[in-house]
């Protein structure tokens, strides 16, 4: 019985199957990192260490071989595409849980990944287990960046067309091109302007930066200071 | 998976995370292969740094590597070649291709099958 109720089992039906499903081809049509992305994991320092959370094929693996990335997917299928870029590495985990130690990494990026989610609660969640992950601002040293990227509500320009006023949350279809075209449908939730903002400090990070970028709304944040707890 | 990776993670169960218990997480039936990466000294000294070397200590004793020093090599070690080329055939060029790692707080394995590890909970550990 299909789960018509935003979640997790929606998820799994709208999102993580058909990933699997169209993982060679959608692979095929992702080959180039976004400028602002390169930008950024180019402007990090030799031996930084850092995620790449929904890493899909790996295509930002290929930006910066003197930091080490750990990149994860939630499909298996596309892990395995990811894992050839050297020197990093490649896991299958889950936005919400992740296999990471606290304040642990110097980065963390997650390109196109949270507007999968399809609840508030579960988008600022996952920011948040992000945030989590990075080392927290603290009074002698800034903490570590998390760059995010969610697709846009405004892309009147794109093939799509929507905008500001459209329905946020919607079924997008992916034509799987061959002998037998096939179209599966993924779930989606655009992102109006300033939503992503809004989300990140719901999740307790800082916006340094933000912006807008081929249909999408990026922003870059770190983590607030621990608990004010001083003695 | 690579050596150098079991030193960036840990159980996904969120209570597992303030365990000392749950770091690093322990190698179980381990089939290891060598894949030759080109030798980047200048990437072994920047990332040395960053690694939590006790951690590296039991990965490395467990999987049966030789001792590696108490600490962390530094200063005029990180001129020595051999040094270097030793630590990257462990971390960078080592690889874990199947086996299981398990967490030594709540005992749940996660399985790593043709070198990906897979840290998907089972619903009941979310």
């Amino acid at each position: 019985m299909a789960s018509q109720q935003p979640g997790e089992a929606y998820e799994q039906q709208n999102v993580h199957e058909v990933y699997q499903e169209i993982a060679q081809h959608f692979s095929a049509t992702r080959y180039k990192p976004w400028p602002i992305v390169e930008q950024f994991l180019k402007g990090l320092p030799p031996g930084s260490v850092g995620l790449d959370v929904g890493c899909g094929n790996g295509k930002n693996l290929m930006v910066n071989r003197d930091v080490f990335i750990v990149a994860s997917d939630r499909s298996e299928n596309l892990a395995r595409i990811a894992l050839k870029h050297q020197p990093h590495s490649t896991v299958v985990a889950d936005i919400l849980d992740l296999p990471h130690r606290d304040a642990r990494f110097d980065f963390a990026i997650s390109i196109a990944v949270v507007h999968h989610l399809s609840t508030p609660a579960r988008r600022v969640q996952a920011v948040a287990e992000m945030l989590r992950t990075v080392r927290p601002d603290s009074e002698t040293q800034e903490g570590g960046r998390v760059l995010i990227y969610a697709w846009a509500l405004e892309q009147k320009n794109s093939r799509r067309g929507w905008d500001k006023g459209d329905e946020q949350d919607r079924m997008v279809p992916w034509v799987r091109k061959g002998d037998q075209p096939q179209t599966f449908h993924r779930y989606y939730h655009l992102y109006a302007e300033g939503e992503l903002e809004q989300d990140i400090a719901n999740a307790g990070g800082r916006v340094l930066e933000s912006g807008y970028e081929k249909d999408n709304w990026w922003a870059i944040a770190v983590a607030n200071p621990k608990t004010p707890h001083r003695v | 998976m690579k050596v150098l990776t079991a030193n960036f993670v840990t159980c996904a169960v969120k209570d597992c995370k303030t365990s000392p218990a749950s770091f690093p997480l322990h190698f179980h039936d381990a089939e290891l292969e060598q894949e030759e990466l080109e030798f980047q000294p200048e990437f072994i000294r920047n990332i040395l740094p960053r690694i939590d070397w006790p951690a590296l200590c039991t990965t490395a004793n467990e999987l049966g590597f030789p001792t590696l020093p108490e600490s962390k090599p530094e200063g005029d070690k990180l001129e020595d070649e051999q040094t270097l080329k030793d630590l990257h055939r462990l971390l960078l060029e080592t690889h874990v291709t199947e086996g299981k790692l398990a967490c030594a707080n709540c005992g749940h394995q996660y399985s790593i099958k043709e070198g990906i590890a897979n840290f998907l909970l089972p619903s009941h550990l979310v």
